[in-house]
Parts: structure tokens; C-alpha cells; sequence
């Protein structure tokens, strides 16, 4: 049987029933002692016998190729191919493309690009070989400054925000810049392909099996029932593993023409070019108030770049579309075509940057208005979507904001920059709100119920956002498991397809599609208990039916169970708006001497419905607020002004926080269940604690010592400025 | 190049190309593959390995200078009396991805050996010893190994409890 739900409206809250007493518990991972002791499998590692090894050759710049010494290359010792085969891909697919990105590496469509992948017997010899590789490049490398495109798309305007800005109390009208941004997950991409006949299986780096099977397969001209892909771990992904990358591509085709295993892994300064960007952002935001801070207008127009043909336009405007009440608007993107390294997901598309943007603007309007940053956004939030009148599902911004400041110490706060000071340093808080889209997809779950206990199934990936922890939980909870009795697999497209990692919506469809597996056993037993299933009590492996109390393993003497869970989005996505709110607090240091930022605090108060495991939710808002201080402080690809390539691909020289970078980080959880979010009620938390999460930093700096930094990150040079 | 490598506690005698990093070495020629390569360069300390008991990166150091010396990997932990580290690693969710976990671990023992030996680091406020096991102290030394999930809140609980730090360093750090 299967139990399949479409999210239609909102749904009925089944937890209280439930007797377990799993989730909402802080629970460890159950893989945390395979990651602990080295022992969880990672894409490049448990390699099969007689394996070669690929390394890819990278185009310098962008333009028709000519690999020059193929031959030479192919007679060094060790070197068993080089592999031009028009197969290979020139991107990494977009999320959810679900078929080949560009194909063929005769052109390079930006610099670095991969052209071509030599195997050897060993990693040495194909590394040296692909060092020695000489790459001619010719034709015209297209445009390579967005500033300079013509660019595509017009945002769109409600009422008339020119007039607004006239006629307004106070206006705000600034302009923002953000660079490049890259996920730099510790993992770099990595594939390892070995043949069966006609069968190819890949372990590699991936968020999202059921797409990333149908992308490979379109490549290698199969069908996908002739590709498995493993990934029961992966090292990290913020959007960087949606797709397929050149380097899976590339071992599956090496390792069908050599006839034995071939793993590629991509250099970590490969991953900074092959890997989809974050792009820059050129964002020009507009704010007409009253005396009171009521918004009048609103404007919020973002120039962003992307390659020729690719549909990721990033959505920095998404939020602003329902952030904030304001009648007369001009919202949304243009982009500019450009031959630079593939735009695409990384954590919390869109809104990173846009929420994080919009909210400096904000707090610029305070200043203006001299009216408390939280007040002011209080005045301004919504009843209904601001654009098209649609009710929220949940709206918890004004919690959010209130608990977090109670919490943080805000009150009392002097707005007045400038006012505190310790030796050398200036001392400032900032405030910013967090805003994210809701979404659920689709995904099935498979869960077999032994005397053993429960086994769940789904081509489901943990890219260490805690879905092993998760799915045991919701599972075991609906099946009165202790969570040793369950076990969840993941990571291996011959199960059922789960959601993949992705937009924050994993936990959420995934989690939904274990929940009505476990819904699906649950009559079941009670089929063979002869009761109904809402009066069956599941608890420590006992059905308990009225006074009657049943071992589960005793109505298992008759055979296992199989319970199959399938969901999908309806039309509770498009009758209400789902969100997910928040407030980020900062307390920063700002030296008067070097302008350099130390942040000394940092609190975030995040409302994302049910909150299933807060541990591990609560490490996703710790990541998420890391990621906003990088954003803030130190993160910024260099993109050259020539040829494109990234100046700055390593993690020498593009800086994310490390250790010292990152205070003492406090996360507060609003109370909220949104029953328009599927029955679990839960949504998304990866990606609501970095959107604005850098505002607070920025507006923080602003407080501490007047300066305002409109293009980031805040390096000290950018802040020194300011401070003269 | 034949050489003769003590991993662990166990003797492993290699031919090896004189290319090979100690990581691959590890990864490649001895299935050890709980070291991890973050970046190959030396700017990440996902492959950390404790190298007769002191924290290095695999990636920067060729097999053949390390002829008969001694390695502990993160698989050989657990019989060198880390387990408790370990375990704190997973009471406090010092990990998400896991990727960078067994360098953290291998860093941190190695750290704690440094600050016993009163080595003074950056934050230290002398260069007298004994250098005091703070928070910050904790954070400083430990910022050769990157988590891009960023999970130093409970990395350093997890060290801090371990380590006996001087003052408390819980994952939930107050205010």
C-alpha cells in the first residue's frame, strides 16, 4: 500500500497523538560515530579494484579549444587516456535541470572550464600530465563585464514609486554591491564510475539523486535505469552538489572507454571555477516613508550576470516581494549575459543576498527617521501579501523580532552611532530581519518494519543538514520506536526517490514521506490488531489498543510490514504564502586604527514551524549565521576583468570564517506550527538563518562607528575609508 | 620508493612514487580514507594527521620523509584514548557534514598537546607559560581547520569539555 498526500490546504496536527517522545528531542546523529571515527564512506573513497585516476584540464580563458599536446600527453608514463569526448559537459547542471547541461569541450564558455580529463594508472602521473597540458584558445571570448551587457528582464511596478519618492517624508534611495559568493564545501566535487555491462554506477558528491540520475543519464545517451548513483555521505553542498558536474560526467565516460574504474576529484581551485557561483549583485534600493516609518514605496531592482542560455537568474528581489506593506513598488531582476564562470544555488538563492541588502536599507531608513530599527520594521509588516493579496500561511516576524531583542538585551539601546568606546575600538549593535520562501516538492519513502525494528528507505541525501537524525525520529515516533530500533538508509537511487537536498525544502518532503510510510504501518498494524488505526498507541515497541498491550515484535511473527509514503505540493503552496521569518542581533568591534570588524556576539531568532531535532537545527542557524558574517566581512570572489577567471580560487585567498572569525552564536526557536507546510507542520531552517544574517553585522558596524558599506564584504581597507 | 610507515600502531611497508603525499599515501595506497583532502594545499586541515604527536597536514608533507615514523589517523583514535573526544564530538553536534570532522579531531589532540607543552599562541597574553585554556585560546589555535557548515560553537564544547578548559565553552554559548 501506499499512503500519497497532495498538500491541497492545511493539515490536521497528528503529533500529540503520538507517544514516543522523539521529535522535538535533541537527539545526536546517528551517523555521528561513522564521522567520527573516519569511517563514513565519502564519494572518492572505498575505491573498487584496479581503479585509474582522472584529473581534469581547465581552459585559460574562454573561446574555441585546441588541446596542442594531446599526443605528446597520452605517451607519458602512467597515462592511459586522454579523454576529449564531446559527451563531457561545459556546466554544472542547474538544480533540478533533470537533463544535460551544455555539452562538448571543443568550446570553453568561461575560463576554467574543464576541456578534457587525462587518466593514469595513478593520481601523480595524471595530475602531472594534465599540468603539462597545452590549451590553445582562440575566437572571440564574448562579454565578460556585466556592466557593460545590455541586460535582460524588467522589474516589476505596482502603483507609482517615483511619485511615492517625491511626496514622501523620508526617502532612502542607495545602491548595494555584492561580489561573487562560493559554497566551498569541504568536499570537492568527486566521482567515482564503475561499469556492469551496460549498467554504470557513480558514487559521487550529490544533493539531488533523483535529478542528478536523469542529468547523467541524458549525458552518457543511456537510459536511467542503466545509472545508479551512490551518495549515502556528503561533504557539505549549499547549492553546489544540486547538479551534475563535469567531473561525474567525465568518469563514466572514461571508465566505459577504459573498461575499469575511474575516480576524478575535482582541485579545490577547480571547484572554485566548475562549480556554480553565487552571482554578483548590483542592487539599487528605494524607500519612501512617512513621519511615522509607514513605507509608501518600495523599490528593489538587482542587476545580476549568468551565462548565455542558463534559466538561474538569481532571485535577489524574492523576499521583497512580501517583506513589507508598501502600495507603490518596483521589484525584481535584470540580467546581463556574460562568459563567466556558471551563476547558479548557493545557500538561500535570492534572499542571501537580497534579504541581507534590503535589510541595510532599512536600517538606513531608521537613521533617517530616527525611529528604532525593530520599531520600524514592526510598522511595516503586512496582512496579506503586499502583491497579490494572498493570505500567509504563518507570519512569526513579529515574534521573531521581539524575542530575539528580549533576549539579545536590546532595549535602551542608544541608535546615536559612535557612542561606545573601548581603547582602540568603536562598539555597536545591529538588527536585521530574516525572510525566506517556503517550499515542499516531491518524495517517496519506503520503511519495512521487522522484529528487528524499522528500516527506512530513500534516495534522500544528508549533506550534514541532519536528515539520518530526522528520519529516524519522525519514524520512530509514528511507530513507537526507540531510536535504536531504527535505521535509515540513504543516498542510493535504487530506493524510493526522496526530495534531495535543496531550498530548504528536504525536511519538510522527505520528512512528510516518512511520516506517511510510518501512517501507512501504523494501519496496518492496526489491521491485524483489528482496531482502528487512531486508536492504536505505538510506544517502546508495544501496540497498546485500550487495555490491551501487544509486543510489536509478536504481531511481526506474521511477517513484515512495508509501509510506501508518497507527497507532493499542492495547492497549499499557491492559495497562501509560506514563509519562514526571523531576527538576527550583532554586537561588533570596529578597530579606529586598522578599520578592522571583530563580531562579538551574535543571536538569532528564527521561526521555521515545527523544529524537529534542535540539535542539529540548531547547528544549520549556527552555519547560517557563520555564512553572514563571511558574507559581511571577508567572502568575495575576484572575478578578472579580462578573461573572467576567478583570481581568487583557494581557500587561501577566498576567505570564509574560520574559528576565531565566529563569537559565541545564540539561537532562539519561535514557537509556530504552519499546518499549510504538510503534516509535520515543519519547514525550512538551512537557509532562513543566513538570509540577512550580514545585515546585522553591517548595521552593527554602522552603529558602532558611522560608516556605512555599500559594497561588500566590509574588508578593513572598505571600513578605513569611511572612518577618515 | 620502498619506506616503512607506523600507522596507527601497525607497521605498513610501502613502494611508493615519490610524488605521493602522505595523504595520498593514506588515502590511496592504504584505503585509509578517514583523512580527508579538503583542498591538497594546506589551507583547510581536513587532512590532519598526528605525526609522532604532533598535528600536521598530510597534504604538505610527501610519504617518503615520514620513513618510520609515527601516525595516528582519525581511525586509530579510539585505542589512543580519544574516544571521550570523540564522544563529546557527537553530544555536541561539533559536526555536520562530517568532512572536516577527522582533521578537527586529530588538530585538536594535537592542540592540547601544544598548550600542555606551554606553547603561547596568538591570543595568549604572554609568552611565558602556561598558556590557560580559554575559549578564545581554543578558537585561535584551531583555525587551521575549516568547517564550511561552521560548526565551531560545538567543536569547541566538544574540545572545551574535553580538554578541561578553563572556563566553560558550551555549543549554546550565552550572550
Amino acid at each position: 500500500m501506499t499512503i500519497t498526500l497532495t498538500t491541497d490546504g492545511p493539515a490536521e496536527d497528528r503529533m500529540p497523538e503520538m507517544k514516543q517522545g522523539l521529535v522535538g528531542v535533541a537527539t545526536p546523529r546517528p551517523d555521528g560515530p561513522l564521522k567520527v571515527t573516519g569511517r563514513a564512506v565519502y564519494a572518492a573513497e572505498d575505491l573498487p579494484e584496479d581503479c585509474a585516476f582522472g584529473v581534469l584540464v581547465r581552459a585559460p580563458a574562454p573561446g574555441t579549444i585546441t588541446l596542442a599536446n594531446a599526443d605528446e600527453l597520452a605517451a607519458f608514463d602512467g597515462v592511459l587516456s586522454v579523454l576529449q569526448d564531446p559527451a563531457m559537459i561545459r556546466r554544472t547542471a542547474q538544480g533540478g535541470a533533470g537533463k544535460a547541461p551544455r555539452q562538448g569541450p571543443g568550446t570553453a564558455d568561461f575560463a576554467g572550464q574543464a576541456i578534457a580529463l587525462i587518466v593514469a594508472e595513478s593520481f601523480e602521473a595524471a595530475r602531472h600530465a594534465a599540468r603539462t597540458a597545452r590549451v590553445i584558445v582562440t575566437g572571440d571570448p564574448g562579454l565578460i563585464d556585466p556592466a557593460a551587457a545590455n541586460p535582460e528582464g524588467e522589474p516589476k511596478a505596482q502603483g507609482d514609486l517615483d511619485s511615492a519618492m517625491r511626496e514622501a517624508e523620508h526617502t532612502v534611495d542607495v545602491t548595494y554591491r555584492t561580489p561573487s559568493m562560493a559554497s566551498a564545501a569541504m568536499e570537492p566535487h568527486a566521482a567515482v564510475a564503475w561499469w556492469q555491462g551496460e549498467n554504470v554506477t557513480v558514487r559521487s558528491s550529490l544533493q539531488m539523486l533523483k535529478d542528478n540520475r536523469a542529468e547523467l543519464a541524458d549525458c552518457l545517451g543511456i537510459p536511467q535505469d542503466r545509472v545508479r548513483l551512490l551518495a549515502p555521505f556528503v561533504g557539505g553542498g549549499f547549492g553546489s552538489k544540486l547538479g551534475i558536474a563535469p567531473e561525474a560526467v567525465a568518469a563514466a565516460l572514461a571508465a566505459r572507454r577504459l573498461g575499469r574504474p575511474v575516480c576524478v576529484v575535482q582541485e579545490r581551485r577547480q571547484v572554485f571555477e566548475l562549480v556554480n557561483r553565487r552571482s554578483e549583485s548590483h542592487q539599487r534600493i528605494r524607500l519612501a516613508a512617512d513621519a511615522g516609518g509607514r513605507l509608501l514605496g518600495l523599490g528593489h531592482e538587482a542587476l545580476v550576470s549568468n551565462l548565455p542560455g542558463e534559466d538561474h537568474i538569481e532571485p535577489v528581489t524574492q523576499a521583497s516581494r512580501f517583506a513589507y506593506a508598501a502600495p507603490h513598488r518596483v521589484v525584481g531582476e535584470r540580467v546581463a549575459r556574460v562568459s563567466l564562470p556558471t551563476a547558479g544555488s548557493v545557500r538561500a538563492p535570492g534572499e542571501a543576498i537580497g534579504v541581507t541588502a534590503f535589510e541595510c536599507a532599512m536600517d538606513e531608513l531608521a537613521s533617517a527617521t530616527g525611529i528604532d530599527p525593530i520599531t520600524l520594521r514592526l510598522r511595516n509588516i503586512p496582512d496579506r501579501h503586499p502583491q497579490n493579496g494572498k493570505p500567509f500561511s504563518s507570519h512569526r516576524l513579529e515574534q521573531a523580532l521581539t524575542e530575539g531583542a528580549e533576549r539579545f538585551g536590546w532595549a535602551g539601546r542608544n541608535p546615536a552611532p559612535r557612542q561606545r568606546r573601548e581603547g582602540e575600538w568603536w562598539i555597536g549593535t545591529g538588527v536585521a530581519a530574516a525572510f525566506r520562501v517556503n517550499t515542499l516538492t516531491e518524495a517517496e519513502a519506503r520503511i519495512t518494519l521487522t522484529s528487528e525494528g524499522a528500516l527506512v528507505e530513500t534516495d534522500m541525501t544528508d549533506i550534514g543538514t541532519g536528515t539520518y537524525a530526522i528520519l529516524t525520529q519522525i519514524a520512530g515516533e509514528a511507530l513507537g520506536l526507540p531510536v535504536d530500533l531504527v535505521t535509515v538508509r540513504l543516498g542510493d537511487t535504487d530506493l524510493p526517490p526522496g526530495s534531495g537536498s535543496g531550498g530548504s525544502f528536504g525536511a519538510a518532503t522527505t520528512g512528510n514521506a516518512v511520516w506517511l510510510a510510518a501512517l501507512d504501518l501504523r494501519q496496518q498494524l492496526a489491521s491485524r490488531l483489528g482496531c482502528e488505526e487512531g486508536d492504536l498507541s505505538l510506544q517502546d515497541g508495544e501496540a497498546r489498543v485500550a487495555n490491551m498491550r501487544r509486543p510489536l515484535v509478536a504481531l511481526l511473527n506474521e511477517g513484515s510490514l512495508t509501509g510506501h509514503g508518497h507527497i507532493r505540493g499542492g495547492e497549499a503552496l499557491k492559495q497562501v504564502r509560506q514563509a519562514t521569518y526571523g531576527a538576527h542581533f550583532a554586537e561588533v568591534a570596529v578597530s579606529d586604527v586598522t578599520g578592522e570588524v571583530r563580531v562579538r556576539r551574535m543571536l538569532g531568532s528564527f521561526a521555521a514551524g515545527r523544529i524537529l531535532n534542535p540539535l542539529t537545527a540548531r547547528s544549520q542557524c549556527h552555519g547560517g549565521m557563520t555564512w553572514g558574517i563571511g558574507m559581511a566581512l571577508t567572502e568575495g570572489m575576484v572575478l578578472d576583468r579580462r578573461d573572467g577567471h576567478v583570481v581568487n580560487r583557494d581557500l587561501a585567498e577566498y576567505h570564509v570564517p574560520v574559528n576565531a572569525d565566529v563569537p559565541p552564536l545564540t539561537v532562539h526557536f519561535v514557537d509556530e506550527r504552519d499546518p499549510w507546510a504538510g503534516p509535520l507542520m515543519v519547514k525550512g531552517i538551512g537557509e532562513l538563518a543566513i538570509c540577512g544574517a550580514g545585515a546585522a553585522v553591517l548595521n552593527a558596524i554602522h552603529h558602532a562607528c558611522g560608516v556605512r558599506v555599500r559594497e561588500w564584504p566590509a574588508t578593513p581597507d572598505r571600513v578605513l575609508v569611511g572612518l577618515a | 620508493m620502498l619506506i616503512t610507515l607506523d600507522i596507527n600502531r601497525a607497521r605498513h611497508s610501502l613502494d611508493l612514487d615519490p610524488r605521493v603525499t602522505l595523504l595520498d599515501a593514506l588515502r590511496h595506497h592504504l584505503g585509509l580514507t578517514g583523512t580527508k583532502k579538503g583542498c591538497d594545499h594546506g589551507q583547510c586541515g581536513a587532512c590532519t594527521v598526528l605525526v609522532n604527536g604532533r598535528r600536521i597536514n598530510a597534504c604538505l608533507a610527501l610519504a617518503v620523509m615520514h620513513d618510520g615514523d609515527q601516525i595516528i589517523t582519525v581511525e586509530g583514535l579510539e585505542e589512543t584514548g580519544a574516544s571521550a573526544l570523540q564522544k563529546a564530538f557527537i553530544a555536541h553536534d561539533g559536526f555536520q557534514c562530517g568532512y572536516c570532522t577527522p582533521g578537527q579531531l586529530c588538530s585538536a589532540l594535537g592542540m592540547l598537546e601544544e598548550v600542555r607543552q606551554g606553547w603561547p599562541s596568538h591570543v595568549s597574553p604572554s609568552l611565558e607559560p602556561h598558556p590557560v585554556l580559554t575559549r578564545a585560546e581554543i578558537a585561535e589555535r584551531m583555525s587551521g581547520n575549516l568547517c564550511r557548515c561552521a560548526c565551531y560553537p560545538g567543536i569547541n564544547a566538544a574540545i572545551s569539555e574535553f580538554g578541561g578548559a578553563a572556563e566553560g565553552t558550551t555549543s549554546e554559548d550565552a550572550a
